[in-house]
């Protein structure tokens, strides 16, 4: 069974009098534990897709179907469990919380979670570590460069252990040499601990640490190709 | 519920830190709504308290008969021109008013008293050995006239703390001879401290001497046995106004009045008066509470307006809560709780400032102020629940967005 399954997926937004389809008829299936790129450019609507995807916004027709279960029918604290639970996401715009700590950003899922706090702390520094951040914990994301506030980013969605990891151009920011080696990260999560892994990005080199790439235009799928 | 309330009151700790001055001006609403509550319900309860001691000081059930009527414009003659008042009618009523526990004759007037080279002038009660038992009073020192010296016209006197004071100072005045309007009265009492009366007479500025000695010795001029007031001490308070008709009847038929023919005798009901006073009190004690809540209300608008700013201005930050796994419950209980930290850190303040508001009113104003655990408590926990109503709105609207938009907020 797919992971991740969408039937004819539309999204319309109306500005003015002219309608805009950020997706128009999206299907696609991903299972449990593949390493998906998505490319396209500028507009073509892989935020929306992720976002989609994500459990963050709801389409105007069609159907997603997470882990079997069809979203469309869950109520608003039925899909926040979701997205607790089963899924980190990595905002293309960071989305950190201000004056707050990159420990306490981190922290931030792990509050709204069923678990015991006394490891929360714990599981944030270690979390951080594994993006190269342990010296700077304290920091507020104004104290911050934008590589290392998406950083912060990726750990906050992976301090959950979430199965389902969705990074939108999560290198966007970064060098190429951090950009590979969260690239290699992400690699590792997938193939040591089996977590599903969604990533836009407009890099090739990015996108060919993948095995499967979806290419967005205008709203479409155009191309779903095995790396 | 699964948020802990550790983390929840943190954040709600940090957002209002750090907008200081919108707090403060926030809480400034609930501090004057809750001192102002706190200081009205001290003043008003000083002000009951005030006239139950009172109604306590004059004596209770108690109820006085003055000679001649009144008229229907319910402006009585003025009473030094009859003298039909005798103390066979107080002994009558006293014998055969079944609602009645006692009575005591009074035949009053200012006069001068001297001891040794000490003046003081005051007022004389003639009366008998009932005199005490009607106002409720006991003796600091000696003893109540003998009913033998009641009958003997003895020249004998019960001083009131003030006078005691005012002619002894310190000595003990029990069988010293004062003077009275120039005649001898061996001094064979003192009694308690009574305060001051509801219209602030010092009460214990008084004389007792037995009425008969008065009418012989201090006030000539009176008919022997007429007297200018009976008071009366009903059995209870419920026996009140049974007492009254019982007297008016009893009064009517010694003073052979006519049906249909006035009264020539007024019968008042003190403590009915003094509880009209309290139950004024009361009201306006309440009116002032109320003035002081609307007040409270106000500052519970405020902390809305501010709350609702302030979810507009955090949008996205409850969308990133939201898109982490922030329930509606998480978000709601949030805002909630930082409403309910400004308003009883308001509240807080306001139950310090109001003690010290009306401790300063009675001290500078010299009103009499009370304070009651269960009126702090409660205007404290009011505070609280100003700020669960007043925070609900804007928690709800926060807890219902969406978390795309949010995100999306500017
Ligand atoms: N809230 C909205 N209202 C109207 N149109 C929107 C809204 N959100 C997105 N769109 C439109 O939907 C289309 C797809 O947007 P989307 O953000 O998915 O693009 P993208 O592929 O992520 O682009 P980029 O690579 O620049 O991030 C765009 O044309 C955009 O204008
Ligand atoms: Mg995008």
């Amino acid at each position: 069974m797919a992971l991740i399954e969408t039937c004819n997926l539309e999204k319309r937004y109306d500005v003015g009098e002219s309608v805009v389809r950020a997706l128009d008829d999206v299907s696609v299936r991903i299972r449990a534990g593949e390493f998906v790129s998505v490319m396209g450019p500028s507009g073509s609507g892989k935020s929306t897709f992720m976002n989609m995807i994500g459990c963050l916004d709801v389409p105007s027709a069609g159907r997603y179907l997470l882990d079997g279960i069809d979203t469309g029918l869950l109520g608003p604290d039925e899909l926040a469990e979701i997205r607790n639970r089963k899924i980190g996401f990595v905002f293309q715009g960071f989305n950190l919380l201000a004056r707050t700590t990159a420990l306490e950003n981190v922290q931030v899922p792990l509050l709204y979670s069923a678990q015991r706090p006394k490891d929360f702390r714990d599981r944030a520094v270690s979390a951080l570590k594994l993006l190269g951040l342990e010296n700077r914990l304290d920091h507020h994301p104004n104290q911050l460069s934008g590589g290392q506030q998406q950083r912060v980013a990726i750990a906050r969605a992976l301090v959950n252990d979430a199965p389902l990891l969705l990074a939108d151009e999560p290198t966007g920011n970064l060098d190429t040499k951090t950009g590979i080696e969260i690239m290699e990260l992400f690699v590792r999560l997938n193939e040591e601990k089996k977590i599903t892994i969604v990533l836009v990005t407009h890099e090739a080199d990015i996108a060919a640490c993948s095995r499967r790439i979806i290419r967005f235009l205008d709203g479409r799928i155009v191309s779903d190709q095995v790396n | 519920m699964k948020i802990n309330l550790a983390s929840t009151i943190k954040i709600s700790l940090r957002a209002l830190r750090v907008n200081k001055m919108r707090s403060a001006l926030t809480m400034l609403g609930i501090i004057i709504g809750v001192a102002a509550v706190i200081t009205m319900l001290a003043v008003g309860k000083g002000a009951r308290t005030k006239i139950a001691e009172q109604i306590s000081a004059v004596g209770s059930n108690l109820i006085i008969v003055l000679p001649g009527s009144t008229t229907a414009g319910g402006i009585r003659l003025a009473s030094g021109s009859f003298q039909n008042l005798t103390r066979a009618d107080a002994d009558a009523i006293r014998n055969e008013c079944s609602a009645v526990q006692t009575t005591a004759p009074v035949l009053n007037g200012g006069v001068q008293v001297v001891y040794g080279n000490q003046n003081w002038a005051t007022t004389v009660y003639g009366t008998d050995e009932n005199m005490l038992e009607v106002r409720d009073w006991t003796l600091a020192a000696g003893r109540n006239f003998y009913e033998q010296e009641i009958r003997s016209a003895a020249k004998v006197c019960i001083l009131g703390q003030t006078v005691a004071e005012s002619l002894f100072g310190n000595d003990d005045p029990l069988d010293k001879a004062i003077r009275i309007k120039k005649v001898a009265f061996t001094v064979i009492g003192v009694l308690n401290t009574k305060g001051q009366s509801m219209i602030g007479m010092d009460q214990d500025d008084i004389i007792y001497v037995p009425v008969t000695s008065a009418q012989r010795n201090l006030f000539g001029r009176w008919f022997a046995g007429s007297i200018r007031t009976i008071m009366v001490k009903a059995v209870n308070t419920q026996a009140l106004e049974r007492a009254e008709d019982q007297i008016r009847e009893l009064l009517r038929q010694r003073h052979r009045l006519a049906p249909g023919q006035e009264d020539d005798f007024t019968v008042r009901n003190l403590t009915q008066m003094m509880q009209m006073a309290e139950q004024a009190s009361k009201v306006m004690a309440l009116l002032l509470a109320a003035v002081a809540g609307v007040s409270l209300l106000v500052g519970g608008i405020g902390i809305m307006n501010i709350m609702l700013v302030s979810v507009t201005e955090r949008t996205r930050e409850i969308g990133i809560r939201m898109a982490v796994g922030a329930k509606t419950w998480d978000i709601r209980t949030q805002f909630i709780i930082e409403a309910l930290i400004l308003s009883l850190i308001g509240g807080l303040i306001g139950v310090l400032l109001g003690i010290a508001a009306a401790r300063m009113l009675s001290f500078f104003a010299e009103w009499t102020v009370s304070f009651s655990l269960v009126s702090i408590l409660i205007s404290f926990g009011f505070s609280g629940i100003v700020g669960i109503f007043f925070g609900f709105y804007p928690a709800y609207k926060a807890s219902l967005m969406n978390p795309i938009d949010a995100l999306r907020h500017e």
